[in-house]
């Protein structure tokens, strides 16, 4: 049996129950490791929050560390560790989610843990004024890195109505207005059972984690979540630009195509293209930042590096709930000007949007792509957090189906989505300029 | 061939030609994690070719006296494979992860890379180009800029632990491919190569790929290089470096700690988990991030070496904050130097340390890197089935002589890199 067909075998089996007030659980039973880890997912991100109240879900995020009432704040330190274990969390557009992976022993610990978080967190107020400098500290960090500020300028300018447009970390004078009661109020609307997937993956027995699930959350009641609307994005006609002109060393270019959501069929078309552009990345957000995608091959890394053009490239299409961005991302080889390298860049594009790829190159991205699917499946918090993302954005069951997606993709869906969606009119084009020191006046310039 | 009999177990073999090879079978994914670590690190330097350590490690990949850039890169694209070259001061490491059925042509191609480099003019053209690019942008990163800065200050620029690790523009800008040639042919030869290979495959199959891949190879071994011991400190020093198109501050504040040999290790170890490491950046985070809200990361950090190499503390923090985030470190090493942990931080810490072992040893390409570590430091095979016990052994009062010893405030160096003015001190 070739390798894929032996990893598709070896997929264990999904125990899914959805309890009475709500609550989804997944459990995955895998004994690779005598380790345990739990994934509490929440639908709520920074695509749920409102003018005012940009990158409240992340701060909340923050709050949900500091205590609760079973777990005296002093007694938060430790909590985990003292198993071995890790726990973090991350907020972005579609979600928050919170993660433990520790020693199997301490799998009721964990659960304890996230029932007390979706139910009794404290939010004292001298904590939430403590996490408001630390969370303002966090936004002074990345505006170090212009990258990162080209990044949220672009996507601000890419989206003029849909709430994607909003930095997940918030607006400035946002975190800086918040009040311990506007934190509170989004907490208790949110978390709630009927908002979360439970998702346990690793070296326990499904029946007994289950009894231990419903210990810890059967009580907490479901609360019906009132949901606005979102704004829809409406169509785009032209092509947006804006020039970020700030003191620096590099200049940097990103373009944002508008791109198809997950279940749209555009995209694991998208997924290939952008294989083939820039190297596969595979579909694991807490996985594919640790490994970079082979690329050496791909077109633009011929076209824009190996030319000296730009110093590297880079595709991000993500997995989202609606439809988010593609974006192109270069670092201009030092002295080399933004427009030369827009130039070589938006040639490649249109000769795949004109000619399509070509089936070697199909070939090439599909078993890249299946091959990262493997490589990805390498640890119990990495299967755990796709179960959690997939279910959270669409259907957990997509995870055992994306080998199969990936190989169904066809050269003309992949010619058609180049074709339709890497338009001018559907991109956002952005241009780091960097300016020598003293000269800078901080401006964003949109044109 | 020697083998652990329990725990990682993984089998060791030194070829005819002096070539380590370690192997260890997991059969958690259909793959195989291939580490290969070359004593060619930025220690190895010759005089006034800062950089070229990490030059070789952008183009070693980038044709061979039998392939060119171009099919290498389509014979790793086309299997999914992306293989990273990293450089540190000791070694040059070429990592990936393959499919189990292609860990043969993959191993041979990296054997290639490893063996026949030819460093072509054209490439070295392109990788020099995008290496200055990368040197501009450390210049604009507040936090590269701090720790180079403190390296160079607690080692002194020209020594193998004070350098930049990707040199100057002046200096990469000189470095040419007979350079590079003359570089790979001294310090690139089987006694100076260990391989790892973590995955599903025997360890005899594995350790006969090794062989099939390495076996052949036959070069010199690299004469020795003298390493002097760090410059003993001298006081209390503070370099600020204004970057004023910033917004916020990162400090680097650190010390000389100890060699990895050193019998005080395990002490150190604790000592630093304990300070800043243990849950959200140990006694530190508590201190600075959780009661202070100052900053969003705060940590302490150290690496026994080879000789004795940093231990650093590390914070971004507001502008207006820097001189009390400094005074609050100072505070947390006075305090553990003078008071030592308390026994329930220390018990925490063990078990923490103890416990993580599991979760660090999952994944291949975590276990490869433990190998390598085990192999570099000769601390034998068993070496995961004697950490626990090395460290119960650890006690507080240990851990106290180790804090007096390396926490000295008053010996402190110092780097502010971001938008400040002030006078730190």
């Amino acid at each position: 049996m070739a390798t894929l067909e032996r990893a598709r075998a070896a997929v264990p089996h999904v125990h899914e129950q959805l309890l009475d007030n709500g609550l989804r659980v997944l459990i995955q039973e895998m004994r690779t490791a005598p380790l345990a880890s739990v994934w509490c997912w929440y639908r709520v991100g920074s695509k749920d929050e409102t003018t005012g109240f940009t990158g409240i879900s992340h701060w909340v995020e923050h709050m949900n560390f500091k205590g609760t009432t079973n777990i005296p704040r002093d007694k938060v330190k430790g909590i985990i560790e003292q198993f071995g274990g890790y726990w973090n969390g991350y907020t972005w557009i579609d979600q928050t989610t919170y993660t433990e992976t520790a020693s199997r022993e301490a799998l009721d610990r964990m659960l304890f843990i996230e029932s007390e978080r979706m139910a009794r967190c404290l939010y004292d107020p001298a904590d939430c004024e403590s996490e408001r400098t630390v969370i303002i500290s966090e936004l002074q960090g990345g505006e170090n890195d212009p990258d990162t500020v080209l990044d949220q300028e672009l996507t601000a300018v890419a989206f003029k109505a849909h709430p994607y447009r909003h930095p997940t970390i918030g607006w400035l004078s946002d975190l800086q207005t918040m009040t311990r009661e506007d934190l509170y109020a989004y907490y208790r609307r949110y978390y709630v059972p009927n908002n979360a997937t439970l998702v346990i993956v690793g070296d326990v027995d499904r029946d007994d984690a289950m009894q231990a699930v419903i210990r810890h959350f059967g009580t907490i009641p479901s609360v019906a979540v009132a949901r606005r609307p979102l704004t829809a994005e409406p169509p785009q006609f032209g092509e947006r630009r804006l020039t970020l002109s700030r003191e620096g060393t590099t200049a940097y270019l990103k373009v944002g195509y508008r791109a198809p959501a997950l279940g749209d069929p555009d995209f694991f078309p998208m997924l290939v293209l952008d294989a083939v552009l820039t190297g596969a990345k595979g579909l694991n957000l807490w996985a594919s930042f640790r490994t970079p995608p082979p690329q050496r091959s791909a077109r633009l890394y011929r076209a824009l590096v190996n030319t000296g053009l730009a110093s590297s490239v880079s595709g991000g299409l993500v997995p989202t709930a609606e439809p988010f961005l593609y974006t192109l991302s270069l670092t201009a080889t030092d002295g080399t000007p933004l427009g030369r390298i827009e130039e070589a860049l938006l040639r490649e594009v249109d000769r795949v949007r004109a000619d399509g790829v070509t089936p070697a190159e199909l070939q090439k991205a599909v078993h890249q792509l299946r091959a990262r699917l493997v490589f990805e499946n390498d640890s119990i918090s990495n299967i755990a957090h796709q179960l959690g993302y997939f279910a959270t954005i669409a259907d957990w069951r997509i995870c055992g189906s994306l080998e199969e997606r990936i190989g169904a993709v066809t050269l003309d869906q992949v010619a058609a989505a180049a074709a339709e969606r890497l338009t001018a009119a559907n991109r956002t084009i952005g241009w780091f300029e960097p300016l020598p020191p003293g000269s800078s006046d901080g401006t964003a310039v949109l044109g | 061939m020697t083998t652990a009999r329990r725990g990682l177990a993984p089998v060791r073999a030194v070829l005819d030609n002096g070539a380590v090879v370690v192997a260890k079978q997991s059969r958690t994914t259909p793959a195989v994690t291939i580490n290969a670590a070359v004593a060619a690190g930025t220690i190895y330097e010759p005089a006034g070719l800062d950089g070229i350590a990490h030059f070789v490690s952008r183009t070693i990949d980038r044709g061979t006296s039998s392939q060119s850039a171009d099919a290498i890169a389509e014979a790793l694209d086309g299997r999914g494979v992306s293989l990273s070259v990293a450089v540190n001061r000791h070694v040059l490491s070429l990592i990936c992860t393959c499919l189990v059925e292609d860990v043969e042509p993959v191993l041979s191609l990296v054997a290639d890379v490893v063996m026949n480099a030819t460093c072509p003019d054209a490439e070295v053209r392109t990788r020099r180009a995008e290496i200055v690019t990368m040197i501009r942008q450390d210049e604009d990163n507040p936090a590269v800029v701090a720790v180079e800065h403190l390296l160079a200050d607690l080692y002194g620029q020209t020594h193998g632990y004070g350098r930049r690790a990707r040199g100057s523009v002046a200096s990469v800008e000189s470095i040419d491919r007979a350079a590079l040639v003359r570089f790979h042919a001294a310090r690139f030869s089987p006694r100076a190569l260990s391989l790892v290979l973590v995955g599903d495959v025997a360890p005899d199959s594995a350790i006969a790929v090794a062989t099939k891949a390495f076996g052949r190879w036959d070069a010199p071994a690299p004469p020795p290089v003298e390493l002097p011991p760090p410059p003993s400190a001298s006081g209390r020093r503070t370099r600020v470096i204004p970057m004023m198109n910033k917004a916020q501050v990162d400090v680097a504040y650190g010390f000389t700690s100890l060699r990895r040999s050193d019998a005080a290790y395990y002490a150190y170890w604790l000592m630093n988990n304990i300070l800043g490491q243990y849950s959200l950046g140990g006694r530190l985070g508590d201190s600075i991030r959780e009661r202070q809200g100052m900053a969003y990361y705060v940590f302490s950090s150290f690496d026994a070496n080879v000789i004795p190499g940093p231990l650093m503390i590390r914070a971004g923090v507001s502008p207006a904050n820097v001189d009390r985030a400094i005074a609050s470190i100072d505070r947390e090493l006075e305090r553990l130097a003078a008071d030592g942990p308390t026994e329930a931080e220390l018990m925490e810490s063990k078990q923490y340390l103890i416990g993580s072992m599991p979760r660090a040893l999952e994944t291949n390409a975590g276990i490869a890197a433990y190998l390598q570590t085990e192999e570099f430091f000769g601390l034998g095979l068993d070496y995961d089935l004697q950490v626990p016990g090395l460290l119960r052994a650890v006690t507080r009062e240990d851990v106290h002589a180790a804090a007096r010893q390396a926490l000295r405030p008053s010996e402190a160096t110092i780097v502010v890199a971001g938008p400040y003015a002030g006078h730190a001190r």
